[in-house]
């Protein structure tokens, strides 16, 4: 009996003197001043990151090793695809080691990102929302890339490589502080099988407002809503940046380029918003309430769901799913026809020693060539985010294999950048909240934008 | 007679009934774990059996890596606890020293306000201490624990001291007094704080979250929650079902084998709380 | 054996006693009673990320809050929450306990089923739960659809969502909350019932006029319990709604969560922790109260 209490004792006595050295040591991600050796056997416990060792470590104790954050905003396989894409420049580069961290969804990514920066241990580069750019100048958590870009032979050309819709989604008065990577555009996807069941022609999808309600009404029956939309937090807002940019007198977006100013209660705006509760209410095409983004394609490859907007970021998943011919379009449009853009940029952490912003620019650099940009669309679904990568037989080839992933890539001409300001968590927040509040029925969708102005303007009041 | 015999056995029943309708969210999840992904939810699975969910899931996420971060967690938690808790709670059980009001009223502030509720200001001490995204960081803020204080001193006060006595007259250190003597008589309220401990941290989801940056840090829960949270799966249902399943299973089976020595855990801990 | 006057030896015995608590003084002040101290001073200044140090600004943060519709909105939420999920889950708990203090064979699986909830975490619940709710597919809108119901997607109603959530809230609480009313149950003698029955009381007159009385002591903790656990518990929120819609779903520590680590606000997340602090004193009061009644305490 005391025998056996003596041996538990001992045990845990061995396991907390464990606790108190072994666990805490060495496990920090990517401290700019930790030993990297010890960091990378840490990371390689992870079974993802394994091959990343393989791949780059090679041995070499002088490496520079990078950590890089990165979410995955579509299904499954994107972890994977960025992992080998780590494993292949690693390979190229043997005296640099970037090893890649999953850090979910991109709202999850931003808090890890801080919580990293308040830890003293930032990874080098990561990706993130091409709206975080204001929030991550104005708190000094990513640099300028104007000097790399000057300083490399190519630089301008590089840049003006990029589609011009997603390169404008990079500047922060006037200063380049964002790489496009994982770019998006809505697009809508539709049920060419269900097009046929009522009589529509499959291949002439709606075009302004006034067909989506027409299609809707003869889509819609017992099982089936003509019309999806995700209005969760984190998704309104975007699908509602296509609305407003559509129902604009001349175009005009929801924010200043600056970031300091939000225009939510315009006339336009507020009639957008009717129009929404419209379709939900008074057409009786849309589920009431608020639908998931997750859970839209999955209504969608369902059958439950004849039109829905959603990211083509969602390609290969309905593509690879679908049970029935689906098409792709643009966005029906009210005044015009218009789109929001998304998606994540590459940026470099602050303060870093010269030779880690060299290590990381180089990466950005090695991510972003026509050729691999080119793949990662096609992998993902994302759009290509420079003009050579349209010339690259891959690109060609999927299109003319599955044209519906071409109009994202058209789309783009007509598409702007989704809500964009200082402080861009919060905001995003003030007008979800008060869309869904008109959605529930809380508010007019006049009171709701107004407050939405009063509260955005009020958050952005210290940029003035 | 005969009627008071019909209302038992009607409770009997009802409470059945009852019973089963507790178990349908783990039917469900059992269900749809192992059988291959449908576009329609049903309760009971209508498609056949399969263990590619469990695969799939396995391999997208590093759930090895997680699990034996869970592990240490717990572990290491437990035992510093163990230790800790232990020496103080001889100290304000058996030794009666000078100021231990002092410490009782620390202990009462943290039975009062659970650590969960003070992740800002601790994320800060944690970030100052350089210790964001690493082990000990997660584990530091529960190495003292009021309850099991508590819940080890209520047993020590209640051991004769003409044995603890007995054993210092023999020469005992106070070492060990409390090796010999305390520590086997409290047996009971260990092995309840270690249930509660053990379950409290395998479960545990927003401060490991906000602790952990790196798959090489993540426990179990907040590795699910990534999953499940991830934007643009498709059916993921099944997939979800799957991976909540691996991380339920050892708590749930050891729960199953030891059912009363967890309920009588909870009850002891809670009542001392 | 060497000799010690009294007075070393009282000196050794303080010595020895605090050597003893000071590993668990030292964890419990650093994480217990510094943050608490720390999070009234940041509470009355400003401090958001990117800023060097924190910036006294009094009770400004306290003012605008209290201006702020959200902030009633949440504590409004958080109370309710906590009513509709600790009346149902004791009273849930006290029928499940009156169940399983009945002996039968069948008592053992009943436990287990009432029981096994309370040992899954959270976050799985959730996750298996936002299925159940899921808008029209799930297994709560097939449910009512074959009753010839329209489907009503609860998460995404603010009149159902804190509803819904309480309903799971209840399944995973009750078991736990049952094995404190068996433990008190079980702990009033027999012989008070025998003696009730032999003056003619049926079961319910003896559930009414004994049981429940006797299990006063017993109510009190579990209310202080579930009203702590409907506060400090809120991975749901995270994984099912994030709030929505329109925060109809937000409880406070969601509230102070989204503050310091999305929104980068230190200061109203600290102001947002206080009143929490508040509000957890005020739960705890009436238990140390009626301490002098040594109720549960030995």
């Amino acid at each position: 009996m005391r025998k056996k209490i003596a041996l538990v004792t001992a045990a845990s006595l061995l396991a907390s003197v464990v606790a108190l050295s072994g666990c805490g040591g060495g496990n920090k991600s990517g401290g700019n001043d930790a030993p990297p050796s010890t960091q990378a056997a840490d990371a390689g416990a992870g079974a993802a990151e394994t091959k990343a060792e393989e791949g780059g470590d090679a041995g070499s104790k002088d490496a520079l090793h990078l950590t890089f954050y990165y979410p995955v905003n579509v299904g499954g396989s994107a972890a994977q695809l960025i992992e080998a894409l780590c494993n292949d420049f690693n390979a190229e580069n043997p005296d640099i080691v970037v090893e890649p961290v999953y850090t979910g969804n991109y709202d999850d990514t931003v808090t890890k990102l801080q919580t990293a920066v308040q830890g003293g241990t930032p990874p080098e580069v990561f990706v993130s929302l091409a709206t975080q750019r204001f929030t991550m100048a104005s708190t000094g958590m990513a640099m300028p890339l104007d000097d790399l870009i000057a300083a490399d032979a190519d630089g301008q050309e590089y840049i003006n490589d990029f589609l011009p819709g997603f390169m404008e989604d990079s500047y922060v008065d006037g200063q380049i502080y964002s790489i496009p990577f994982q770019r998006s555009t809505m697009v809508m996807f539709y049920n060419k099988d269900a097009f046929k069941e009522v009589g529509l022609d499959p291949e002439k999808p709606p075009v302004t407002w006034e067909e989506l309600v027409e299609y809707g009404q003869k889509l819609t029956n017992e099982n089936r809503y003509g019309v999806g939309l995700a209005l969760n937090s984190g998704s309104a807002q975007w699908a509602f940046t296509g609305f407003c940019l559509q129902n604009s007198e001349n175009g005009e977006n929801l924010m200043t380029e600056d970031g300091k100013q939000v225009m939510f209660d315009t006339p336009g705006n507020i009639e957008a918003l009717q129009f929404w509760l419209d379709l939900q209410n008074k057409y009786e095409i849309m589920a009431p309430g608020i639908v998931q983004w997750t859970d839209l394609p999955t209504q969608f490859l369902a059958g439950e769901v004849a039109m829905i907007y959603h990211t083509t970021g969602n390609m290969a998943n309905i593509s690879q799913n679908a049970e029935f011919d689906f098409g792709t379009c643009f966005l029906p449009g009210g005044k015009r026809q218009a789109a929001p853009t998304g998606g994540g940029n590459f940026y470099i952490s602050n303060g870093l020693s010269e030779d880690r912003v060299q290590a990381a620019w180089k990466f950005i650099r090695f991510m972003t060539e026509p050729e691999r940009a080119a793949q990662w669309s096609l992998d993902t679904g994302y759009v290509a985010t420079r003009q050579s990568c349209f010339e690259t037989d891959l690109l060609k080839n999927y299109y003319a294999e599955l044209p519906q992933a071409k109009v994202a890539y058209e789309q783009i001409d007509i598409a702007k950048p989704e809500l964009t300001t200082y402080n861009a968590a919060e905001i995003w927040r003030i007008l979800n909240d008060n869309i869904q509040s008109a959605v529930v029925g809380d508010a007019t969708p006049e009171e709701a934008l107004k407050a939405a102005q009063e509260q955005a303007t009020e958050v952005l009041a210290e940029y003035q | 007679m005969k009627k008071k015999k019909a209302i038992g056995a009607a409770i009997t029943v009802f409470a059945v009934v009852l019973g089963l309708l507790w178990l349908i969210p783990l039917i469900w999840l059992v269900g749809t774990a192992f059988s291959v992904p449908s576009f329609h939810m049903t309760l009971f699975p209508t498609t056949s059996f399969t263990l590619d969910n469990l695969k799939y899931v396995w391999n997208a996420i590093p759930f090895g890596t997680y699990y034996i971060n869970t592990l240490i967690l717990v572990v290491c938690t437990f035992a510093v606890q163990f230790i800790t808790s232990t020496m103080a709670a001889y100290a304000l059980g058996v030794l009666d020293f000078k100021g231990s009001a002092l410490v009782f009223a620390v202990i009462f502030m943290q039975i009062i306000i659970p650590n969960d509720v003070l992740i800002t200001p601790n994320f800060m001490t944690l970030s100052e201490l350089k210790l964001v995204d690493t082990k000990i960081g997660m584990m530091l803020p529960f190495y003292g624990s009021a309850l099991a204080i508590f819940l080890l001193r209520q047993h020590f006060k209640s051991i004769p001291r003409a044995l603890a006595d007995a054993a210092r007259i023999d020469g005992a250190t106070t070492w060990q007094t409390i090796w010999r003597v305390y520590m086997p008589c409290a047996k009971p309220a260990y092995l309840s704080f270690a249930v509660i401990s053990v379950s409290y941290h395998w479960n545990n989801y927003l401060w490991p979250l906000i602790v952990t940056n790196s798959p090489a840090n993540r426990t179990l829960t907040v590795g699910l929650a990534i999953f499940a949270k991830s934007k643009e799966a498709n059916m993921q249902w099944a997939n979800v079902c799957a991976a909540a399943f691996i991380i339920i299973i050892p708590l749930l089976l050891a729960f199953f084998v030891a059912q009363k020595q967890f309920m009588s855990s909870f009850v002891s801990a809670g009542i001392k709380e | 054996m060497k000799t010690y006057t009294r007075k070393q030896r009282e000196l050794k015995k303080n010595l020895v006693g605090w050597l003893l608590v000071a590993p668990s003084l030292v964890f419990m002040t650093c994480f217990t009673v510094w943050p608490i101290f720390r999070s009234i001073y940041l509470s009355l200044t400003k401090y958001r990320m990117g800023m060097a140090s924190p910036e006294w600004i009094g009770f400004e943060n306290y003012i605008n809050l209290f201006h702020s519709g959200l902030f009633w909105k949440v504590m409004g939420n958080t109370l309710y929450f906590a009513l509709i999920t600790i009346v149902p889950s004791m009273v849930v708990g006290l029928f499940l306990a009156t169940i399983v203090n009945r002996k039968s064979r069948l008592t053992g699986f009943v436990r287990t089923a009432y029981f096994y909830p309370v040992i899954m975490p959270m976050i799985a619940i959730a996750s298996i739960w936002m299925f159940i709710y899921m808008a029209k597919n799930g297994l709560w809108d097939q449910l009512l659809v074959s009753f010839g119901q329209k489907p009503m997607n609860v998460l995404s109603s603010k009149k159902t969502v804190l509803p819904a959530m309480a309903v799971m809230y209840v399944w995973k609480e009750a078991g736990y909350l049952m094995v404190f009313f068996l433990s008190g149950i079980q702990s009033i003698s027999e012989e008070v019932n025998e003696a009730a029955r032999i003056d003619g009381a049926g079961a319910w007159t003896i559930f009414r006029r004994i049981t429940l009385p006797l299990l006063a002591p017993t109510f009190l903790f579990v209310s202080t319990i579930a009203l702590t656990n409907s506060f400090k518990l809120v991975d749901h929120v995270v994984i099912m709604t994030e709030g929505a819609p329109n925060n109809a779903s937000t409880l406070l520590l969601y509230y102070i969560y989204q503050q310091g680590f999305t929104n980068f606000n230190y200061g109203v997340s600290s102001a947002l922790t206080t009143v929490m602090l508040l509000l957890l004193m005020v739960v705890a009061l009436p238990r140390f109260l009626s301490q002098d009644k040594k109720i549960h305490y030995n």
